[in-house]
Formats: C-alpha cells, sequence, structure tokens
C-alpha cells in the first residue's frame, strides 16, 4: 500500500534523511520511533508528499508522489506534529472546510462525514467552538478527524498521542487498532509502550538511516529481559 | 480547477471571522471618502462626479492593499497550516488563485461600498455614468494588481511585518513612476523616452484613462499581466 523506495532529504549540507525504505501493507501498523532530529518527520513529510526528497520516491496505492503528489494525498491522511489547524474556524465549520476540498461536496454527503468524525474522535461537545480556544487534546483529536474525514486507505500520524492524557492516549490507540484492519497505518512515537500495545511493526531511524525493521518480538528477543527502551537506548545511542 | 471554490470559500469567510473585514472595511471607506471631502474639494468643485474620490485610490491602496496581503502566505507559513493546506489535494496554482481571488472578491467589496458616493453625486447633479462604472473598475483591477504584488511578497517570508514593507515599497516604486513630481526629477537624469517607459509600468499611468471614462484594453492588460505575472512567481514560491 505505501512503499517507501530510497528516500533521501538534503538540508543544504546536512542529510536529514539518508536513502530510507519500507513497505506497509493494509493491516500494518508501522511504528516510527527514533530519537528527535532523527529524521522520522522528515520522512513523513515527504511520504505526504509536503516536501520534495532529494532523491528516491514513495508509491502510495501506485500512485508515486513526486509524480502525481494530488493522487496520493487524495489516499493518505495525515495528521502533523502539530495538529496544524485554522484558528478562527469553529470545529464545524473547519472539518466542513476538510469535507468539501476532499470531494463531498453535496450537502448530506458532507454532513454525514463530519458527523461521523465528529462521533468517532468525540468532538461533539466543542463541535461550535474556534479551534483556538480549545485544549491541546482538543486540537489533537481535531487533526486526528481531519485525517480520518474521507476515510483514507492510508494514515501517516506523526506523535499522534503526544500531549494527550493517559486516557486519551488509549482512546486513541483504541481508534488507530480498531480501523488497522483495512488500512496501512504508520505512526511515529517516543513511547515505546505504545509500539508494544497496537504495532505490528517496528522501524527504529537513526541519524536518518533504518537501523531496525522487524516485529515487536523479533524487537524484544533482541536482549531478552532487558526494558524496551534499554534496546532503543543501545541502538541509537550514537545520536545522543 | 474545482478545488478553487472551497479555498475562496474559506478565505473569504476567513475575514469576516475576525474583526479584520470590519476594521479594513471602515477604515478604507473613511479613508477614501475622507480624503475625496477634505483633501479632494468632492464639494467645492461644483462638478457632479467621483474624480476627486478616485484620483486619491492609487495612494490609498499603497497601504491598505498590503494590509490585506500581507498575510495571505506568511500567517500560513507562521501558524503551520501550510502543511495542512498542502497535504489536502490541492495544487500550488489552485492555492494561489484561490486565496487571491477571496482577497481580490473582499477589496472589490471594499470599493463596491462607496456606492452611496455615487448616489450622492446622482442626487446633486447629473453625472456621466459611464465613466463612474469605468472609474469603478479600474480601481478594482488596480486593486487587483497591487494585490498580486502583496500576495509574492507575502509568500517569500513568514514574517507579516517584513511582508507588509516590501509591498509597501514595490508598490510604492510602482506608483511613483507615473508621478509627475518624480518624473520630471527623472527627465533631468534620463532621455525622455526612457522616463516615458518607466511611466508605463506605473499604477497611476494606467488608472488615469479609467477615471476619464476611457477603458483602454492596453491599460486592462497592464494590471491583468501584472497580477497573473506576480501569481505566477508566487506559485514558484509556495513550491518546494
Amino acid at each position: 500500500m505505501i512503499e517507501v523506495k530510497g528516500l533521501v532529504k538534503n538540508y543544504g549540507a546536512l542529510r536529514a534523511v539518508d536513502n530510507v525504505s519500507f513497505t506497509v501493507r493494509r493491516g500494518d501498523i508501522l511504528g516510527f520511533l527514533g530519537p528527535n532530529g532523527a529524521g522520522k518527520s522528515t520522512t513523513m513529510k515527504m511520504i505526504t508528499g509536503y516536501l520534495r526528497p532529494t532523491a528516491g520516491s514513495a508509491v502510495v496505492d501506485g500512485f508515486d508522489v513526486t509524480r502525481d503528489p494530488v493522487a496520493v494525498k487524495r489516499r493518505l491522511g495525515y495528521l502533523a506534529e502539530s495538529a496544524p489547524a485554522y484558528p478562527e474556524m469553529t470545529v464545524l465549520e473547519f472539518l466542513g472546510f476538510i469535507a468539501e476540498i476532499r470531494g463531498f461536496r453535496q450537502a448530506a454527503e458532507k454532513e454525514a462525514r463530519v458527523r461521523r468524525v465528529v462521533e468517532l474522535c468525540h468532538l461533539d461537545g466543542v463541535r461550535r467552538q474556534p479551534i483556538e480556544t480549545l485544549s491541546k487534546g482538543y486540537k489533537q483529536r481535531v487533526g486526528f478527524a481531519q485525517a480520518l474525514l474521507h476515510d483514507p486507505p492510508g494514515l501517516v500520524l506523526d506523535e499522534p498521542t503526544d500531549g494527550l492524557d493517559p486516557n486519551q492516549k488509549i482512546e486513541v490507540r483504541n481508534l488507530i487498532k480498531g480501523m488497522a484492519a483495512e488500512k496501512a497505518v504508520i505512526l511515529s512515537t517516543h513511547i515505546l509502550e505504545e509500539v508494544d500495545a497496537i504495532c505490528n511493526r517496528v522501524i527504529i531511524i537513526s541519524r536518518g538511516r533504518v537501523v531496525v525493521d522487524e516485529t515487536p518480538d523479533q524487537f524484544r528477543a533482541r536482549r531478552p529481559g532487558a526494558r524496551l527502551d534499554e534496546i532503543f537506548r543501545s541502538l541509537t545511542s550514537g545520536d545522543v | 480547477m474545482t478545488q478553487i471554490t472551497p479555498l475562496f470559500k474559506r478565505e473569504f469567510m476567513g475575514y469576516f471571522r475576525s474583526p479584520v473585514a470590519y476594521v479594513f472595511l471602515v477604515v478604507f471607506l473613511m479613508a477614501s471618502v475622507g480624503l475625496a471631502f477634505f483633501i479632494g474639494q468632492f464639494f467645492q468643485a461644483g462638478t457632479a462626479s467621483l474624480e476627486s474620490y478616485f484620483v486619491f485610490h492609487p495612494w490609498l491602496f499603497l497601504f491598505l492593499i498590503p494590509a490585506v496581503g500581507m498575510r495571505l502566505w506568511s500567517e500560513e507559513k507562521r501558524s503551520g497550516t501550510i502543511e495542512l493546506l498542502f497535504t489536502l489535494p490541492v495544487t500550488p496554482l489552485e492555492a494561489v488563485l484561490g486565496k487571491f481571488l477571496a482577497a481580490w472578491a473582499f477589496l472589490c467589496l471594499a470599493i463596491a461600498l462607496s456606492f452611496p458616493m455615487a448616489i450622492t453625486v446622482a442626487y446633486l447633479g447629473d453625472p456621466d455614468w459611464g465613466v463612474i462604472l469605468s472609474s469603478y473598475a479600474g480601481s478594482m483591477l488596480m486593486a487587483g494588481a497591487y494585490l498580486g504584488v502583496c500576495s509574492l511578497t507575502s509568500a517569500l517570508t513568514k514574517n507579516q511585518v517584513i511582508s507588509f514593507v516590501l509591498s509597501v515599497v514595490v508598490c510604492l516604486v510602482l506608483v511613483f513612476l507615473g508621478w509627475n513630481v518624480f518624473s520630471e526629477l527623472l527627465t533631468g537624469l534620463l532621455p525622455v523616452a526612457a522616463v516615458d517607459l518607466l511611466a508605463n509600468f506605473s499604477f497611476t499611468t494606467h488608472f488615469d484613462a479609467f477615471t476619464k471614462g476611457i477603458i483602454d484594453p492596453k491599460d486592462v492588460m497592464f494590471f491583468v499581466s501584472l497580477a497573473g505575472f506576480c501569481l505566477f512567481l508566487n506559485v514558484l514560491a509556495i513550491e518546494r
């Protein structure tokens, strides 16, 4: 479903992402791990067509993001790290805009799409509030609702549980898990227990390179008995 | 290109979701009418025309249109919503046109709201409606050209102050080139042909004909192509 082939991104002399390749099939939840600045967000931004790769490409559902970015954007839902949204719009206005730009222009269809994600992300209590007045947790859920609105076959989530309280984290994880059967999901995180809880694949990226690509069980088997964060630390300590 | 509609709608309604629209409309109308009444000698002139109203438009636009245009792209960059916008299925051209057309429609609304001035001269005398209509058309076209410049400078920075100052400077040059005080100064330094050529790049030179009731395709083309050229560069500036 999502095929990443040799992605490279240079910022001037700095190589932020260095020849990253992996494949995500439908039903996969890929946990994308790595220290801050390792190139996780940059890789995700290239997959979603926001940044143009220096070399390599990503193919989503048969469409190459460097050749047909709009076709890729139609098939992906993306939650960026800061969950950007237009602050002066209310939740309903904002999701209505997303619905229209995602091609749901008929009033009934648009309303049904918006209602579905409002329920799914528990936004009913704040639906008439301007987004700038919402708390971090609600903003994050608005970003999540926006990514799910068109029920995309691929989801790219950059730290979806960041800034949420423990209850909300569990809720978001359950939501992702519930949808994963027919979707290809890539999610980046700092929380290793999250990988254990929901992911069926782990990729660790360090200094722009993939250093681990295996299942959580294989990852744990690297050092039996050790805590996950200890294994993570030993693999990425070169970054510090 | 159908994606322009939701972008246009969001941007245009955005002005009215904040005090920006109301502050701008009130200031624009008070300033434009005030200039005509107190400096343009609107009543003392004793003629049933809006010439003393329109003659100040190039100068007024110099400050007021950068105020509208400065936020077009700078704000998206600053708040991070540009990442949202360009992971939605829109091309840079559609985004640039949607935003530009929305801001232009807003400016046209501001200009059109001066219609009580036209009613006043119609009540006091017998104005030439052709001249009034061509002046309105010229003013709206000129606003589009100013806005093209401002949209471009806004795409170059995420700082709205820099964007505003850059727009004012560029527009100031384009106004000065046609201002007779400035061209007399230039005649001392350059051959007359060169001064005439430079004056051809000025807003005022092309706007004057409209205020006399002449709609010359040459002048229309000047404003349209200036806006078009700036928007073309704007697309290049936001593409990555």
